[in-house]
């Protein structure tokens, strides 16, 4: 078969995939919906976890399709589709695909034309993010084990283990977001661009609950993340022209 | 009684999962083979030897770690979904975290697993039928989501997503939050060879970072209130 970047079988086995990938997820959904009814769990809370988890995913994955256009330039259209819409992120794929361009000589800037090639990079992005997909079949129900034990030892522990674990997270990520304030010593101010997002997200998140506390707004605790999320991403594009 | 129940159901979702789990992994791992044969090409040895030897070491070594983070976070529906849809820091994590905290339920309970499902399933659905729609109307997209006016805006997604998400959390556990705060400070101002691309490495860093200091703090009775 002669090849092309956006080849119509590409887009058939993908969206093959990819349905499979979906029906995952549903399958999913509509378990944890049925139980969630069985333990009694209130429909309002049911309802509000859907909506503002529907809300909160549109901006993130709008720059994931940012990504797709990014990466289509060098692999079509077909192969950034499956790698973003499965395991992976943009960067990673970013990484994955400029390594192997890179090996394979390959001009960063034009598109692919040589079916080798494209198979050589597709391999290096499938196989180089396979591990978690492989094992977590095999040791989720191990870990979570420990865990559930763990908290039928101390309870108390557990809440702060958790609590912990999130903590952890939030903290490598605000390490991130200070990784290149030392730049402004130099006069290059740019580096300050993700701290003043970083606190003007925190500014409006701060401000969304105390509107629902003091003025009782109980549904804007619904949207604050997506709130506080969109309003720093907006607030990124002035800061940047003015520090960029 | 209700823990026999909450273990059935965590059984079935481990076994369902782990279902799921073999045949995409499977399906994903296939679909490059399939390719080739289409097309009647083999890769090319050498670029893809040293492309493997380029990415793959780092990230299944950052693989290992996290899957040992997320897990004991995201539960199990939310893992198997996960690990296999990918974005997880970026963007399921932070999903199920925050519908976790509005729900008021613990990642440990089996309320916290269904919220915590639910919320997943729905952001991968969300996120997949998006790309669907962004894919079929690419080409009069691509100069929106391509503008250089856009373009801060979706650099500074994890600065945005994260200021929210640390008001919340820091808020409520402030003393345990201030020394893994100031060690990724440290760390990530104090060394130059440390940059937003390592950030993957070091949430486990973190995470275990915390978690012994959790640990002595609670020994010691200094997270009583």
């Amino acid at each position: 078969m002669d090849f092309s970047v956006n080849s119509w079988i590409l887009f058939v086995l993908i969206g093959i995939l990819i349905s499979a990938v979906l029906g995952q997820s549903i399958y999913f959904l509509v378990r944890a919906l049925k139980r969630a009814k069985v333990i009694g769990i209130k429909t309002e809370t049911i309802k509000s976890t859907i909506i503002s988890s529907a809300v909160f995913t549109i901006a993130p994955a709008i720059a994931v399709l940012v990504g797709v256009v990014a990466l289509s330039k060098t692999l079509g259209i077909a192969l950034p589709w499956l790698r973003l819409s499965i395991i992976g992120s943009l960067s990673y794929e970013t990484i994955a695909s400029s390594n192997t361009i890179q090996a394979l000589g390959l001009d960063k800037g034009s598109t692919i034309s040589n079916a080798a090639d494209y198979v050589t990079v597709l391999w290096v992005m499938t196989l180089s993010i396979a591990l978690g997909l492989i094992l977590v079949p095999f040791l989720t129900k191990k870990i979570q084990g420990g865990m559930t034990k763990m908290g039928l030892k101390d309870k108390k522990w557990s809440e702060i283990f958790n609590n912990a674990m999130f903590l952890g997270m939030i903290s490598a990520f605000l390490g991130y977001v200070f990784s290149d304030v030392k730049s402004a010593f130099n006069g290059e101010y740019e580096g300050l661009i993700p701290v003043f997002v970083m606190l003007a997200s925190a500014v409006i998140m701060a401000i969304c609950g105390l509107l629902a506390t003091k003025l009782k707004m109980r549904w804007l605790t619904d949207y604050a993340l997506p709130i506080s999320l969109i309003s720093g991403m907006g607030i990124a594009i002035p800061v940047t022209s003015w520090l960029g | 009684m209700s823990n026999k129940k909450e273990l059935s159901y965590l059984e079935s979702v481990h076994r369902d999962g782990r279902i799921w789990g073999i045949i995409l992994c499977c399906a994903i791992l296939i679909f490059p083979i399939i390719v080739c044969l289409i097309f009647g090409v083999f890769p090319k040895w050498q670029p893809l030897a040293q492309g493997l030897l380029a990415t793959l070491p780092m990230y299944w070594a950052v693989g290992f770690i996290e899957i040992f983070t997320y897990v004991p976070m995201l539960g199990a529906g939310g893992t198997y979904l996960s690990f296999v849809t990918g974005n997880i820091s970026n963007l399921k994590l932070p999903c199920a975290v925050d519908a976790m905290e509005r729900a008021g339920v613990k990642a440990s309970s089996e309320e916290g697993e269904i919220i915590s499902t639910i919320s997943i399933a729905v952001s991968s659905i969300v996120t997949t039928i998006i790309i669907i729609i962004g894919v079929i109307f690419l080409i009069p997209l691509s100069p929106i989501l391509d503008s250089e006016i856009l373009k801060p805006a979706f650099e500074n997604i994890l600065p945005a997503l994260f200021g929210g998400l640390a008001v919340v959390f820091i808020s409520k556990n402030v003393k345990l939050s201030i020394a893994p705060i100031v060690l990724m400070l440290s760390l990530f101002i104090g060394i130059d060879a440390l940059t937003k691309n390592e950030v993957g490495i070091m949430v486990p860093v973190g995470v275990v970072f915390t978690l012994v200091v959790a640990r002595i703090m609670y020994k010691k009775g200094w997270l009583d209130k």
